[in-house]
């Protein structure tokens, strides 16, 4: 049994237990510019893989993230389908190594490539890609540039995404079922983003406690949530 | 001969579209699908994989598709699918009805029947 694959299922069932908690947020935001289907959706969907991955006989990283997206995938009926469970398909093959800095980077832009690729969507279109970029982006970055350890850089990265969160509230729509607004979808937070964002947080809080748990998590990488350059005043 | 798939968001809208299109369309097999599954709109690509794979009568598929994720679902579910499909960029009813009559000639492909059905973007109506 592999440490990095149960912290894997632990993650889908974080995930799973937050898009829970997060179900009539995500359909309040989705209800302002969308189908109000994403809370619903997202929440049935990350349970069902929660229960999939459970069942994984000897869990290693790639069979627990395939299992999540062709789950995701048959339960979600919508776009998130394709775009979360498709896109975790796709990418899953990244992990089959295991996962270091390397096969997360790789992992990572695999999945962005086919989200973008999938919806056909751009930064700026007010989409989940306006998340993922900056996500994946800054952990790119962080890791291969700053030489930082994977769970600083994953900081580092959630940090990103809730800032392309913000950035999708006073852009207008060009994508997703939101585009049909046109302006008046100005001023509205994207759900795809922010569901996007809860679970990167949750992976974040996941890999926390697994690098703690098995020591090697180093004494600099206290969640460095806040990005170079900006100080704060208390 | 070559088999249609219509997908919408509702199972409702894609069963009219089916009939209409199915008027003009003699023997071709038409199969509709839509709804998450739950009973609510959505598409879900398992459920488009089984209709193409239902409809397909050994010359391939051609799918129309309504909004958003209903293509998304469907490149997906052709992905899975070992029947040859394709999607058609086009309005779901006109190009079904398109697609129906083009599928019924002696000569038709999966291409022939997608061109046809992509044909009806061109459509005016006044």
């Amino acid at each position: 049994m592999s440490d990095a694959g149960e912290a894997v299922v632990a993650a889908v069932r974080a995930v799973a237990e937050r898009l829970e908690r997060e179900r009539r947020h995500l359909t309040d935001l989705d209800s302002a510019i969308g189908d109000a289907d994403h809370g619903g959706n997202m929440a049935r969907g990350w349970a069902a893989a929660a229960e999939a991955v459970a069942d994984v006989d000897d869990p290693d990283p790639a069979t627990v993230v395939e299992t999540t997206g062709k789950t995701l995938l048959s339960e979600v009926g919508g776009a998130s389908g394709p775009l979360y469970g498709g896109s975790l398909v796709f990418a899953s093959p990244e992990l089959e190594d295991g996962i270091t800095a390397e096969t997360a980077v790789a992992f990572a832009e695999t999945y962005l490539e086919k989200v973008q690729d999938r919806g056909d969507a751009r930064v700026g279109d007010k989409t989940m890609v306006d998340a993922l970029v900056p996500a994946v982006h800054t952990f790119k970055k962080s890791v291969e540039v700053d030489d930082m350890e994977p769970v600083a850089a994953l900081a580092k990265a959630v940090a990103a995404t809730q800032r392309g969160v913000e950035f999708t509230v006073p852009i207008r729509a060009s994508k997703g079922r939101a585009s049909y607004l046109g302006w008046r979808s100005v001023g509205h937070q994207d759900p795809g983003a922010t569901s996007t964002l809860f679970i990167m947080e949750e992976l974040l809080d996941v890999a926390t406690e697994h690098a703690e748990a098995s020591g090697d998590l180093p004494d600099h990488a206290e969640s460095p949530t806040i990005p170079d350059g900006e100080v704060t005043e208390d | 001969m070559v088999g249609l798939v219509v997908v919408s968001h509702s199972q409702t809208a894609a069963d009219g579209i089916a009939e209409v299109a199915g008027e003009m369309g003699g023997e071709t097999r038409i199969v509709s699908v839509g709804g998450d599954g739950q009973g609510g709109f959505g598409t879900v690509a398992d459920d488009i994989e089984a209709a193409i794979d239902a409809a397909d009568a050994g010359d391939g598929v051609v799918v129309l598709v309504d909004l958003g994720s209903a293509v998304m679902n469907a490149e997906v579910a052709i992905e899975m699918s070992d029947t040859e499909a394709v999607v058609a960029d086009a309005p779901v009813l006109e190009g079904a009805v398109n697609a129906a009559v083009a599928a019924t000639s002696g000569k038709a492909t999966v291409e022939s029947v997608r061109d046809q059905a992509e044909a009806a973007r061109g459509i005016e109506k006044l």
